[in-house]
């Protein structure tokens, strides 16, 4: 069979399944559609969590980033799971114990405020939102690429594949289509790096391969780093960017993790503390099977294409070069007129540019894997971008639906109503996500990044003073969300979109980038809501009580209505 | 449960924290960044060290960072009766 029935089919496959587990598993409470009833066991949590979590950018974009950034990519990978070590040990279980539907849920109560929980709404949405629309644009990118249908036809499609079961499942359907996402995802991004890992290097498991010797007997990574030189790139192994950037884009992907909304609110599904911190570290291994095999990749993409394309006469060039030629992925421009492929770090010299996200797309290609695993790549990248498209609808629809009707507008609202009301307001996402998919603004690809650095200046500091700092008032807490969101989205338009003055990298305050200045916008953020709480009254003894209640783990009520 | 009782709980919680946070402090922000040209002159099999703790090692030890944490707080639960 072809790439392009083999990927029908594996397609095909997996979106009847993800439908079939959704009706199975539909909501009919409230407690079910936003929490999944409390019942979910960890390591089902965990799975669903890995596969929220990893989103198209983990399963396409990230191998690729790091294979052209070499060591500067280390930032996404210690960045993105270093968080889940905060999560489990800062976060994860004191919400379990709170036991609400939403984090703007925690904010409201434990800051006992309507404006605290406004705020929280707000950040919420911002960074749900600035997330999904990337989902949707990859769940296109891999329709179009393997396909060869329209991209704009290919959003719709993936539309209507989350709405059926986001919109009928809830957080119970998500969850266990989430499950089957990530069996589908790892063993789509397993399978080519073993094979590759085995013809490179003889060795099966990637993650020892990339450090092991090649066929010619020689490291790989010595020779990645010759390679570099020769062509005039930096060495693979070591940076370009200052230390103080990577250390501050490290922290701000990490934090940022900790504080997304739509990972934190998997954890509000298991039934007690102790289990939320078990699918913590679940979610994390799971999660780690990826983050380490994808600079395996990076490093064997890197150094089977520079092997075969450089200085290679242009019509000796394999067959995958014009299969992605055709796409625009790559392209070759003969400055010299040699016929030859020159790939070099001097811009002006160099006649090849290549799009980072081939490196897992077209990876099989190069390696020369059969076709059904080429197919298997286009499932999983779908699987990715699916889960967590449904993960951020979600809490879309729940601050909608909950916080903003439910604990605002309309109290007295009944439970038919509200979980009509939820399934509404996700269909309205669905939409508005799709709409973005379909034309989305330049800023999306520049944003993505900077969700992290909106929720580590945002959410982060509330919640973890709201649990250790028995002090912290609303007063507080308020001032410090507003401060640290309002000076991270100054200092992204200012340096991303050229508001305010623009400004170029010499500008920067300290050297920071905007990706790693949510770390300075969190600790300004933490610095205001201590000071600020200090001068104004302590929270309310009520308040108090609640925060000794959640540092202790037992007596976790079910899935309560309030 | 008696309030002394919570706070010393919670100290001992507290004191756990500081522990593993130091750790995952260290494998990532100095071996991973702020050590990795020193780490760098290692070299184990065709690994740099310093590399190696930036893409591979900080994450291995942050998933033994959370089960080492699970199973301290379990037992810790147990001694003080709050386990559910």
């Amino acid at each position: 069979m072809d790439i392009q029935t083999w990927t029908w089919v594996l397609v095909g496959i997996t979106f009847t399944l993800y439908i079939g587990i959704a009706i199975w598993s539909r909501a009919s409470s409230t407690g079910e559609f936003y929490v999944a009833g409390k019942g979910v066991h960890p390591i089902a949590n965990g799975l669903a969590t890995a596969a929220d979590w990893m989103s198209a950018a983990s399963f396409i974009s990230m191998a690729g980033l790091i294979s052209f950034d070499g060591y500067d990519g280390s930032v996404y990978l210690m960045g993105w799971t270093g968080g889940y070590v905060l999560l489990a040990l800062l976060l994860a279980p004191y919400l379990r114990k709170f036991g609400k539907f939403t984090v703007p849920d925690f904010i409201g109560d434990r800051y006992y405020s309507n404006v605290a929980r406004v705020v929280a709404v707000m950040c919420a949405l911002i960074v749900s939102f600035t997330y999904v629309a990337g989902q949707m644009r990859g769940v296109g990118l891999v329709f179009s690429r393997f396909l060869e249908v329209d991209i704009n036809t290919g959003v719709i499609i993936g539309m209507f594949i989350v709405l059926f079961y986001a919109v009928l499942g809830g957080m119970k359907g998500i969850t266990y289509t989430q499950v089957a996402q990530y069996c589908v995802l790892i063993f789509a991004f397993m399978v080519p790096a073993i094979f590759i890992s085995i013809q490179m290097t003889g060795n099966p498991i990637p993650q020892l391969g990339f450090g092991s010797t090649g066929t010619d007997g020689v490291y790989l990574l010595d020779k990645l780093n010759g390679l570099h030189q020769e062509l005039g790139f930096h060495e693979y192994t070591t940076g370009s960017k200052s230390k103080i950037d990577v250390f501050f884009i490290t922290a701000a992907l990490m934090v940022g993790t900790a504080g997304l909304p739509h990972v934190i609110v998997r954890f509000f599904t298991v039934k007690k503390v102790s289990d939320a911190r078990k699918s913590a570290g679940w979610a994390l291994l799971f999660i780690a099977i990826l983050y380490t095999t994808a600079p395996a990749i990076a490093v064997f993409a890197r150094t089977n294409m520079i092997e075969t394309v450089s200085n290679t006469k242009y019509e000796d060039l394999p067959n995958w070069f014009s299969n992605w030629e055709t796409t625009g992925l790559i392209t070759f421009d003969d400055k010299n007129n040699d016929g030859t492929v020159q790939y070099v770090a001097d811009a002006s010299k160099n006649e090849l540019t290549i799009d980072k996200d081939i490196m897992v797309l077209a990876n099989p290609e190069i390696a020369r894997l059969p076709n059904w695993v080429i197919a298997l790549v286009a499932a999983g990248g779908l699987a990715a971008a699916l889960s967590t498209a449904a993960g951020l609808l979600l809490v879309i629809s729940a601050s909608v639906s909950h916080d903003i009707i439910k604990k605002i507008v309309n109290p007295k609202i009944t439970e038919n109503g509200e979980l009509i009301a939820a399934r509404l307001s996700a269909v309205v996402a669905v939409i508005i996500a799709g709409w973005f998919g379909i034309n989305p603004p330049d800023f999306v690809a520049a944003t993505v990044a900077l969700a992290f650095g909106l929720a580590a200046a945002s959410f982060f500091p509330a919640i973890v003073l709201g649990i250790f700092y028995k002090r912290m008032n609303k007063e507080g807490a308020i001032a410090g969300m507003i401060i640290g969101i309002l000076l991270m989205l100054y200092y992204m338009m200012k340096f991303k979109f050229d508001w305010f003055g623009g400004g170029t990298k010499n500008d920067w305050w300290f050297g920071i980038s905007p990706e790693g200045f949510g770390t300075v916008a969190m600790f300004l953020n933490f610095i205001v809501s201590i000071v600020i709480s200090s001068f104004t009254p302590e929270p309310p003894k009520e308040v108090q009580e609640i925060v000794d209640t959640i540092r202790i783990p037992n007596n976790v009520g079910e899935a309560h209505e309030h | 449960m008696s309030l002394e009782k919570q706070k010393k709980y919670w100290k001992e919680n507290l004191r756990y924290l500081a522990i593993l946070l130091s750790i995952w402090f260290i494998v990532s922000y100095v071996f991973g960044i702020l050590l990795v040209d020193q780490l760098n002159t290692i070299k184990i099999g065709g690994f740099k060290l310093g590399f190696w703790f930036a893409q591979q090692g900080a994450i291995y030890v942050f998933v033994i960072l959370i089960f080492v944490y699970i199973r301290l707080m379990n037992r810790l639960d147990k001694k003080y009766n709050l386990d559910d």
